[in-house]
């Protein structure tokens, strides 16, 4: 290891820790946006203090669910976890389409399972190797990021690929008109919103470093972590979303695409919501 | 082929060669409007086929029907005495070619165009030359095109493009909405002496949607008038069209262009 012939003195000393008279010090930032917010009669002082309660709380809960999974120290409960994780994601990402029936969510959940679990158990198993294979100090929070990532990628799929097909309806019938499948016929607009879910990831993939540090990298770091160290987990990290949130996608738009067509292959766009 | 069909009795012209579209009681209904009520049809083989009504009149709906892009919400329609729900759609549709009214191109050039239909029939990769050929010949559209960029033609072209297209296929019946749409009328009467020549060299069954008398008048051996989705007569052009004839009195071209 590069920090092992002589270890920088920084190296290693435990996080400062923030005590609760500190913490509520800090929510006088919020305040303080509180106030802007009326000066400016932008009219967001409620939602800003109910955005920050909301934090405290959920936050709160989180790290005590956290510490409650960690101590027991139970694969099923560390799986109970990840599945709460995949499930609230597909909520999420088909509460944002058009017609978010509990077929679409089914879809979104089994999109984002695969994409995220087949990451995962690459990353789990033959990446970082994690001893005992359900240790939740790393599954938990790499599951969390590639979820995370994973549901933006199907929220962009299916949004894009619904906007394509109602837009490219004229191509579409005249590729069935001709006899051909409905693959072939929405080849175009799956291609479409794959690349609109992906370019986010892409954009990422250049960027990272230079416009922002990662936040897993900045808590590595603040936790005395080797920034070597640190660079090499974000990296391992970046190539992790890119592959779940691109497996997430393409599923995303092969299945959602054949809700737009009968058995017969005949279009049925739904009149916009 | 049968002559005619028994059940399909009155008002179904039973031609020495029988019916390529048989229709019974086919009825549609979009979002609570019935755009067909009760069509029944017998559309004859290796004819030209005028449909005209005015805008509104259910015409573009029953073509779609017949390529199956929609199904009916009640009634019966065969295909050369086949029952439509029993052929196999993309065989079908390969069998019943379709043209929509607004010409769309795929992406590339008018052969990318043609080549694209061949394979989704999957037609052998040697016999492609000779499909193109005949469908340009057939669609009577000028071959030093073939290079050029489909998006960049004018729609009289664009028409042609897809017409040629839907043969690439090698259908038995072909059909077309309101294929004269936005052309002059020169432009027009010549892609109906296509229409007419097409049939006449090839066989074809032509079923063609418009609103204008003088082109059934012109281009097709029978007409079907349709008004509010009902056949409100058909039979041989030279009767249901004559002077003093049953329709000879309508009259829906003023200004109901549809787009």
């Amino acid at each position: 290891m590069i920090a092992a012939a002589q270890a920088p003195q920084w190296l290693g000393r435990p996080l400062a820790d923030v005590s609760w008279p500190e913490l509520g010090l800090a929510a006088g930032l919020v305040l303080i946006a509180v106030g802007i917010s009326r000066w400016q009669g932008a009219g967001l002082g409620r939602q800003l203090l109910w955005g920050a309660a909301r934090t405290v709380v959920q936050l709160l809960l989180v790290g005590y669910v956290l510490v409650f999974v960690f101590d027991l120290d139970r694969w099923y409960l560390v799986l109970a976890a990840l599945a709460v994780m995949v499930a609230v994601a597909a909520a999420t990402a088909a509460r944002r389409q058009d017609r978010p029936d509990a077929r679409l969510h089914g879809l979104m959940a089994l999109a984002i399972l695969v994409g995220s679990g087949f990451t995962l158990v690459y990353v789990g198993g033959f990446v970082v190797s994690v001893d005992p294979w359900y240790n939740p100090r790393y599954l938990i929070p790499l599951f969390g990021m590639i979820v995370g990532n994973a549901m933006n990628g199907a929220t962009l799929a299916a949004e894009r690929l619904s906007g394509e097909i109602s837009a490219r309806r004229g191509e579409i019938e005249a590729y069935l008109a001709l006899g051909a499948g409905v693959a072939r016929a929405s080849r175009e607009p799956g291609r479409r919103a794959f690349r609109a879910a992906l370019i986010p990831t892409v954009n990422n993939l250049m960027v990272v470093g230079i416009v922002a540090l990662p936040g897993m990298m900045t808590g590595q770091i603040l936790s005395g972590e080797s920034p070597l160290l640190a660079v090499r987990y974000q990296i391992v990290v970046m190539f992790m979303l890119a592959g779940a949130v691109a497996v997430t996608s393409a599923l995303t738009t092969l299945w959602y695409r054949r809700r737009f067509f009968t058995a017969a292959e005949q279009l049925v766009v739904p009149p916009a919501a | 082929m049968t002559a005619g069909h028994p059940e399909y009795g009155a008002g179904v012209a039973a031609p020495a060669d029988g019916a390529a579209f048989t229709l019974r009681g086919v009825s549609q209904e979009r979002e609570g409007v019935r755009i067909l009520d009760g069509v029944d049809l017998g559309i004859q083989t290796g004819r030209v086929t005028a449909l005209i009504g005015p805008s509104g009149s259910g015409k573009t709906s029953l073509l779609r029907l017949l390529n199956r892009l929609d199904d009916p919400t009640a009634g019966e329609i065969r295909f050369r005495d086949r029952r439509f729900v029993d052929v196999p759609v993309r065989e079908l549709r390969c069998r019943v070619g379709f043209v929509a009214q607004l010409p769309v191109m795929f992406p590339g050039t008018v052969r990318d165009n043609l080549s694209e239909a061949a394979q989704v029939v999957s037609a052998p990769e040697h016999e492609l030359d000779a499909r193109v050929a005949r469908a340009i010949a057939l669609a009577q559209l000028d071959p030093a095109l073939l290079d050029r960029d489909a998006e960049r033609l004018s729609v009289g072209q664009q028409r042609r493009v897809t017409i040629a297209r839907a043969l690439m296929t090698a259908p038995e019946a072909l059909l077309l909405d309101e294929p004269t749409a936005g052309l002059d009328p020169p432009t027009a009467g010549r892609l109906l002496e296509t229409v007419k020549r097409l049939v006449r060299d090839s066989g074809l069954t032509v079923l063609f949607a418009t609103h204008r008398l003088e082109e059934a008048r012109a281009a097709s051996d029978e007409t079907v008038v349709l008004t509010n989705g009902r056949v409100a007569h058909c039979g041989p052009t030279e009767r249901v069209l004559a002077p003093g004839g049953p329709a000879a009195h309508l009259s829906f071209s003023a200004g109901s262009d549809e787009t």
